[in-house]
């Protein structure tokens, strides 16, 4: 006798942190039929664990922690009756038509079979460790990614050591750094391989200045020692092409290497399917309905680019159901020609990579150095935007209008920026 | 005598780089200050430096073991970490909502909770 | 009781794990297993190629007893694995050579099989070559084929040895060193341990790295030393190409048996290990380094015709085998000290000989001390394997999940292993013997942390799981030699409370 739960939704959301929250309440408002799945105990992805500041800025018009902020979300989607399963993982995906995909997933409750019109896949990223950043020598306990430690911390109430260092000096790096100073661990230093800090100067300042905490630009971690435990870090200073200098290694003693090292899309479910990826995000190509290349597979958060704002995922979470919804009625995909955008000078990444032509995009891009008093142009369009200062820890966030975004002639848009 | 202070303001993402001309004990005047909010930035940092504080407290029989917690504003820095060892040494017991207040007038704010914790009758032991 | 005869095996690696589980069968006999570490497992055994080698490597002439306990390990493990779930895939290997010198040496392995009796080795080339496995390099000329080659997990396979002894009466503790051989009139009376004195009457030294440091403190072979040779290898992500079908590696040197590249029965690129002979106390040093990178990225261009890339490597580890002096392993019952069996040195092919070299000590005990080996009526051949979810087809997983919920609640999501597999893993842990449970036992007999995250998102989850069954508080559990935190997060502002004189 089958147990399987068999169901039918018009779409399955798949993650409930910021982005699947917010593109489930959405696609409820929209009227659709809706299910969001969450693999962890409790619906609110990382910011469950995230105390400080700095969350919901733009869209709530308030200065809320990462915990305060996404409570507000899961408030309002419980609110407006948004259907989720907690501790349910989805194991694959058929497509059979363009309207007709079938979710397997797999929960306590038993193994689920949900018949889905159309799927938001908001399932986040997952952080490069160790190996990835090519650390050698000994491996020893003690050695965790910022957001593990984080959650140990400030979920999990555990101290990881006492005496730290940190790989890596992006926000999360930074803030750890505060938070093990916070708790009166010995921050030894933050080690950073390009030759400006990853994060935010204001967290320069807060985290590692107001601790006295040493920050070492352009230098790498190269090696970890430690029997049991960590006992030393071998670190290295790096030249303009991140080579080892000859000669200027030097140790660290400490008992905890925190790898902050940044964060990859988390797709392989999409992968397995055969999603066109971008090498540049790590995330699937969308177009500007923020649908893969798998038709009525959407895809928003830290799943399609690593965001630096929560804001920014809820705002592609609503938009990916607003689409959804729209597609779902007319799916008019198939009929657009559709025009690739391509990256410039000085643009490390930039989402949609598709685009029509026919209505206001909102562009979300990363460079790949800094620079000051530029413009963030079209080329073929001659749309033309001026920015102070760019950095590549700052996403850019741009509307272009559909007006600005007309005369294209050929295929090419090439987004770049100019002096 | 004049001299001129930097600060970079944490008050906002954008971190302006504030040049603060002082005479002794006032300022003269703020340079590079992109709104209002960094002008009282840096009047605040010169004379009497604030921070807010973020920390997590222990709870007892929750779903989870531990609160987050927040000053409700920045309290002078030089209280940071005394305020820190106050807060070591408190406990709450479950349920706790978002807005409690855990301590009450301390340095002129309050440490109120930001994350909800449910009660739950076998609580995950965390520390010793 | 009285007639038994009190068996202790030092080390809980695969020889010792096997030698256990041959000498549960035996009526009279008591058997202890006694490993210094937290787990079973050993050094060497956890961190090796995993390959079962078919035993054409193997020169009669020169190691005639390596050369027929290879060929009957190999035999031994297909029925082993199948008696004890163990997972095996026996793929077939090619030992790839280029045109040349190596292209003569390639011969002198398929006259090493016909005198080992070795079955089915032969010179593959050109389409056949290629039809067999598509992933190797044009540039290689041929490769020796060897059809009765096979993977295994070698830390599976002695978990599985030690629980089916452990089931079958032997009685394993972990966290105990032994610290000396004690014998009176020149007879071996037991061992003593940091945990105190163990009789036994016959004491097997299977210590490993360490077996010359046991061997000398039974007062034999002085002149005995074991040197660590290190073996680092790669791997990579499930998604990574190529996937070579077969087993393949470069051609042995005077040290090595070559540079292999294979899948691994979890279903990972394995490439390696590299070779280095280190220092006779560099017992402990499992360190990488990025030349041994370097190097094994090197020999996996020679072998395929598109390099897997660096981007895909989710694991750099190394492991150390014990090299003994004089390349020959030591396997001898004395009779002075009498009960003292030394079986050290077991270099490769010592994973796959390990189920020969068990019988063959079991028939020193009766050969050399007269014991009678008596086989125990009801002795138990089988045990069941942990039943993975990521396995199972859906209708199986929806009963499981019926008839046990923690199946359907995924705890590592690169793996899928479930709620229940970890529990289950936990609790074979503590039958078996385990006094601290940790996280990297948990990892090795589920893959929970072992896929693409590397455990940062599982470890705390698993480490939750831990506590929750041992009542250990969460900063106490155990990830492999320490643990996961120092305390609670207050603990150094609570220290600073007990100092506050000294603030």
């Amino acid at each position: 006798m089958r147990r399987m739960l068999e169901q039918e939704y018009d779409v399955i959301v798949i993650g409930g942190g910021p982005a699947g929250l917010s593109a489930a309440t959405k696609a409820v408002e929209k009227g659709l039929k809706t299910m969001l799945l969450e693999n962890r105990e409790m619906l609110g992805g990382i910011p469950l664990q995230c105390i400080h500041t700095g969350f919901g800025v733009h869209c709530l018009k308030e200065d809320l922690t990462g915990t305060e902020f996404i409570a507000r979300l899961i408030d309002r989607a419980e609110r407006l009756g948004v259907e989720s399963l907690v501790r349910t993982h989805v194991l694959s995906i058929n497509i059979e038509s363009l309207r007709e995909k079938t979710v397997y997933a797999v929960s306590p409750k038993g193994l689920l079979k949900i018949r889905v019109k159309a799927i938001i896949y908001a399932a986040g990223a997952r952080e490069r460790h160790q190996f990835e950043v090519g650390l050698t020598g000994d491996r020893p306990d003690g050695v965790y990614t910022a957001g593990e430690a984080q959650a140990l911390m400030d979920v999990y109430g555990v101290l990881p050591g006492r005496r730290i260092v940190i790989l890596g000096s992006g926000d999360v790096g930074l803030i750890m750094a505060r938070r093990f100073a916070m708790e009166k661990a010995e921050v030894k230093a933050v080690i950073e391989a390009l030759p400006y800090p990853g994060g935010l100067t204001r967290n320069v300042v807060q985290c590692l200045q107001d601790f006295d905490i040493p920050l070492y630009l352009s230098h790498m971690v190269r090696e970890v020692r430690g029997h049991d435990r960590v006992e030393k870090v071998v670190v290295t200073r790096v030249n303009g092409e991140m080579k080892p200098v000859e000669g200027s290694e030097f140790e660290v003693e400490c008992d905890t290497l925190i790898v902050s090292a940044g964060l990859r899309p988390d797709i392989d479910l999409l992968e397995k399917m055969g999603v066109k990826t971008d090498p540049a995000t790590g995330g699937p190509v969308v177009n500007e309905f923020y649908e893969t290349s798998l038709p009525l597979v959407f895809t928003a958060g830290n799943a399609l680019v690593i965001n630096d704002l929560v804001d920014y995922d809820v705002e592609q979470g609503e938009a990916a159901a607003t689409f959804a919804s729209k597609l779902l009625d007319n799916y008019e995909t198939p009929t657009i020609n559709w025009r690739q955008v391509y990256r410039g000078r000085n643009i490390r990444l930039v989402v949609p990579q598709l685009v029509s032509g026919t209505m206001d995009v909102l562009f979300y891009a990363r460079v790949q150095h800094p620079e000051n008093n530029v413009n963030i142009t079209i080329r073929e369009t001659g749309f033309k935007r001026r920015l102070l200062r760019v950095k590549p820890g700052e996403m850019i966030r741009i509307r272009v209008p559909v007006e600005e975004l007309a005369g294209l002639n050929g295929e090419k848009l090439i987004f770049e920026v100019v002096e | 005598m004049t001299r001129i202070e930097e600060y970079t303001c944490i008050v906002c993402p954008a971190g302006c780089l504030l040049k603060v001309l002082t005479d002794q004990n006032h300022i003269v005047k703020v340079d590079g200050a992109g709104c209002q909010r960094g002008v009282e930035y840096a009047s605040q940092e010169f004379s009497d430096p604030r921070r807010m504080v973020f920390t997590v407290i222990k709870v007892r029989n929750g779903e989870l073991p531990t609160v987050s917690v927040k000053t409700s504003r920045p309290i002078p820095k030089k209280h940071v970490f005394t305020l820190m060892r106050m807060l070591a040494s408190i406990e709450l017991e479950a349920p706790v909502e978002i807005g409690d207040v855990v301590l009450k007038d301390a340095y002129g704010a309050d440490v109120i909770a930001t994350r909800r914790v449910g009660r739950l009758k076998k609580p995950v032991c965390c520390s010793d | 009781m009285a007639g038994e005869t009190r068996v202790a095996i030092i080390g809980a690696g695969v020889i010792g794990a096997s030698i256990a589980r041959v000498l549960s069968r035996f009526e009279n006999l008591q058997v202890y297993v006694l490993e210094k570490n937290y787990d079973v497992g050993g050094s060497a055994s956890r961190a090796n190629t995993s390959v079962i080698h078919p035993g054409h490597e193997e020169d009669p002439d020169t190691h005639p007893l390596r050369a027929r306990l290879c060929v009957e390990g190999n035999a031994l493990w297909r029925r082993w694995c199948s008696e004890l779930e163990v997972t095996a895939k026996w793929v077939g290997e090619l030992m790839l050579f280029e045109r040349g010198e190596e292209e003569k040496e390639a011969e002198k392995y398929v006259e090493l099989a016909r005198r080992n009796k070795v079955g089915g080795v032969r010179i593959v080339q050109g389409r056949e070559l290629l039809a067999m496995d598509e992933s190797v390099n044009r540039n290689v000329e041929g490769g020796v084929y060897a059809p009765t080659a096979g993977l295994i997990s070698p830390f599976e396979a002695v978990v599985a040895l030690i629980e089916n002894a452990v089931d079958n009466g032997v009685k394993l503790f972990t966290e105990t060193h032994v610290k000396s051989i004690v014998v009176r009139n020149s007879t071996v009376v037991g061992v003593d341990t940091n945990s105190g004195f163990i009789e036994a009457d016959i004491v097997i030294n299977a210590a490993g790295l360490n077996a010359d440091e046991v061997s000398r403190a039974a007062g034999v072979e002085p002149w005995f030393k074991i040197k660590p040779r290190k073996g680092e290898y790669i791997i990579f992500d499930k998604d990574a190409e190529p996937r070579p079908r077969l087993v393949l590696h470069t051609m042995p040197s005077t040290i090595t048996k070559g540079v292999y590249a294979l899948t691994t029965v979890h279903g990972n690129l394995m490439i390696g290990p590299t070779a280095k002979d280190l220092d006779y106390d560099s017992k402990e040093d499992t360190s990488t380094s990025s030349e041994g990178l370097d190097y094994l990225m090197k020999e996996a261009g020679r072998i395929f015709a598109k390099t897997p890339s660096r981007s895909q490597i989710i694991k750099f580890f190394a492991g150390l085998r014990p090299e003994p002096s004089d390349g020959e392993w030591l396997i001898k019952a004395y009779f002075e000290p009498y009960g003292f069996i030394n079986v050290a040195g077991i270099r490769s092919p010592g994973l796959t000989a390990a189920p020969a070299i068990a019988y063959y000590v079991s028939s020193l005990l009766s050969e050399t001390y007269g014991f009678k080996l008596v086989e125990k009526p009801g002795w138990k051949p089988l045990r069941r394997r942990i039943t993975p979810v990521s396995e199972m087809d859906y209708a199986n997983l929806d009963k499981h999940i019926g008839e046990n919920p923690n199946y359907g609640e995924i705890v590592c999501f690169c793996n899928n292993v479930s709620r229940a597999e970890i529990s289950e893993a936990i609790e074979r842990m503590r039958t078996i013997g385990v006094k601290t449970v940790t996280f990297d036992g948990v990892k090795l007999r589920t893959t929970a942390g072992f896929g693409k995250c590397q455990a940062s998102r599982c470890r705390i989850r698993v480490a939750l799981l831990i506590s929750e069954a041992t009542g250990i508080p969460l900063c106490r559990v155990a990830l492999k030699r320490s643990s996961i935190g120092i305390g609670g997060v207050k603990t150094l502002w609570m220290e600073r409370e007990g100092n506050a004189q000294d603030a």
